[in-house]
């Protein structure tokens, strides 16, 4: 559905007159934008505050020095540089989680949408009812069965769960549908190509603006993962950021009674985090929107 | 394989889909079907406590079920969430059904740019936007302390009274935009054709979006009810963070999911945690179907 989507919009509607511009309209667009931007011109500020300006100084002014790199420095000195290592394993669960997700969906979607094979119905009907089931819901159950199994506590547990997901597979399955001609698959096998060289060589990349949508929002569900590593570790070496962050808020909390010696580390911590993820988030633009037309589901 | 058949049209009924399909059906069912069997099994056991000392597990048939449904802590958590949903999901799916007319009409300046701008805050984890919400929320240092002081209010979004406005707060931001973009995508599938027609026959902008661009967003409005709903119903993440930054308010049977983690992890209880799973999931689906049903009879415009 995506690829005719993207195709449509780009000789989109052309009525005769252009609209006339609303100044109404535009104004209570951009208080909308505001809202959405505020608490990062918040976090951008914050973090360039000393510990002593953010208590002291207005929320949206800047103190009277500049701390950002201070600041940094802090956050990755805090507690013998686990921050960083928070960072790394955020990274490894990405890689190998949204990565693993992306491939199974990849490969499942593509054989649901080209093969007609014993069980299919059996298939669509689990994987279609499994898009309604609340994930978290099964988390609880999970962290139980994973317990037993002897892996809670280890990155298996984060990354086992993350392989799945229900809304990517459903995407690559409507993608390949429409962007994988049939002909070209009766014509490799006609040539005497085996199924996955044929999957490979010919499917791989007329697939690609499917993979990269299904990817990017693997890698967004994995990166801000939260109840799950919440749940599954209790170690500090195998934290994600998410889980890290939290740690640090209540390790102050719990200290200071509310009064926060380590607001800087937690802001700072907060704006690396979310860095990465807003760089991939400009720059891939154009997929976010053909997955949300093709799907219009969240996980 | 046979070289005869290669020239059917539709794909062969064979095995080799498998081939495909088979890996993600293997950690599908670890990942999704085998903690559903589990925790089944486990809602009708209870840990056996003799003198205080665990002796393992002892089925109890639908003991669980009935305590859950007389468990007051676990209603006040269901009841908690569905006013959250009946009232958020309501004001978020409007603000984002006005940004995605708005932007789609053309009509305004920099539409582009707004677009970008009111998604970027789905690409945040729910974390870090509870922080920044949370010390902005602040009463001693935070925005909200200035914001009093300016305007002589107390206003407290740690407050009991105010928590779930200020829930509603972080959520309403985190899912405007994605929301707004699933609405939007849907309105540029919205052939040009019909504009030209509606031009030719003279209608005027508000006839448009009642006769072409509502209908056109009917499918996705749908599909993000029912998952506001389920995200409503399994709440967590916001009121997890924000718990100890709001001192007491936020008790440990705040959300049903939230009790659920308290059942499962302070509680030493799983097996009635379980049962909670089970009956979250099976009030969210039976949610989400008769909003579907009763969408498909055209009660949503």
């Amino acid at each position: 559905m995506s690829a005719p989507t993207m195709r449509r919009s780009a000789l989109r509607k052309s009525p005769g007159v252009r609209p006339r511009k609303s100044i109404i309209f535009t104004v209570l667009t951009a208080l909308f934008m505001i809202y959405a931007l505020i608490p990062l011109v918040w976090l951008v500020i914050s973090a360039t505050k000393t510990q002593a300006d953010y208590v002291s100084t207005f929320g949206f002014a800047f103190g009277d020095s500049f701390a950002l790199f201070d600041n940094i420095k802090a956050t990755f000195e805090y507690r013998n540089g686990i921050f960083g290592r928070w960072f790394l394993n955020t990274v490894m669960y990405v890689v190998v989680g949204a990565g693993g997700a992306t491939l199974l969906a990849v490969l499942g979607g593509y054989g649901l949408a080209k093969y007609k094979f014993p069980g299919r119905r059996g298939v669509i009907a689990i994987v279609m009812g499994a898009i309604a089931v609340p994930s978290t819901a099964l988390t609880v159950p999970l962290f139980l069965m994973f317990s037993k199994m002897g892996i809670v506590n280890t990155p298996w547990a984060v990354i086992i769960p993350c392989l799945i997901t229900p809304f990517g597979f459903y995407l690559m399955w409507v993608f390949a549908a429409e962007a994988v001609p049939d002909e070209l698959l009766e014509a490799a096998r006609v040539d005497g190509s085996s199924e996955l060289n044929t999957f490979f060589r010919i499917s791989l990349p007329l697939l690609a603006p499917g993979i990269v949508t299904v990817a990017l929002f693997a890698i967004v569900a994995t990166w801000n993962n939260y109840f799950l590593p919440l749940i599954m570790l209790t170690s500090e070496e195998w934290k994600p950021l998410t889980t890290g962050l939290n740690d640090i808020k209540l390790q102050t909390y719990s200290a200071a009674g509310g009064a926060n010696p380590l607001q800087n580390v937690i802001v700072t911590g907060s704006l690396l985090t979310i860095i990465p993820l807003i760089i991939a988030f400009l720059f891939l633009q154009r997929y976010w929107q053909s997955g949300l037309s093709a799907g219009s589901v969240k996980e | 394989m046979s070289q005869t058949t290669t020239k059917m049209r539709k794909p062969r009924r064979n095995w080799r889909g498998w081939i495909f399909v088979g890996p993600f059906l293997f950690f599908f069912l670890i990942v999704f079907v085998a903690p559903l069997l589990y925790a089944i099994y486990l809602s009708f056991f209870q840990p056996k406590m003799v003198w205080g000392v665990s002796q393992g597990e002892q089925f109890v048939g639908l003991d669980n079920y009935i305590r859950l449904f007389g468990d007051s802590n676990f209603w006040s958590g269901v009841i908690g969430v569905g006013l959250f949903l009946l009232i958020q999901v309501p004001i978020m799916l409007f603000i984002s059904m006005y940004l995605a007319l708005a932007i789609d009409s053309g009509r305004i300046w920099g539409a582009n740019f707004f677009r970008v701008s009111v998604f970027l805050p789905y690409a945040i984890p729910a974390v870090v936007a509870t922080l920044m919400w949370g010390f902005m929320y602040g009463t001693r240092y935070g925005v909200m302390s200035e914001v009093n002081n300016l305007l002589g209010t107390s206003i407290d979004f740690f407050s009991p009274s105010l928590i779930w406005v200020g829930i509603g707060n972080i959520v309403t931001w985190e899912f405007i935009g994605y929301n707004m973009l699933i609405f939007y995508s849907a309105l540029k599938t919205i052939p040009g054709s019909l504009y030209e027609a509606a031009e030719i026959d003279g209608a005027g902008e508000w006839s448009i979006i009642k006769a072409i661009k509502l209908p056109a967003i009917r499918g996705s409005m749908m599909i993000a009810v029912i998952f506001s709903i389920i995200g409503s119903f399994q709440l967590f993440n916001e009121p997890n963070v924000l718990q100890q930054m709001s001192g007491n308010t936020i008790t440990t049977y705040f959300t049903p999911n939230f009790y659920a983690f308290h059942l499962a992890f302070e509680a030493n209880n799983p097996s009635y945690s379980a049962t909670l799973a089970i009956v979250m999931g099976l009030i969210t689906v039976a949610v989400a179907y008769i909003v579907q049903l009763w969408g498909a009879k055209g009660g949503v415009k």
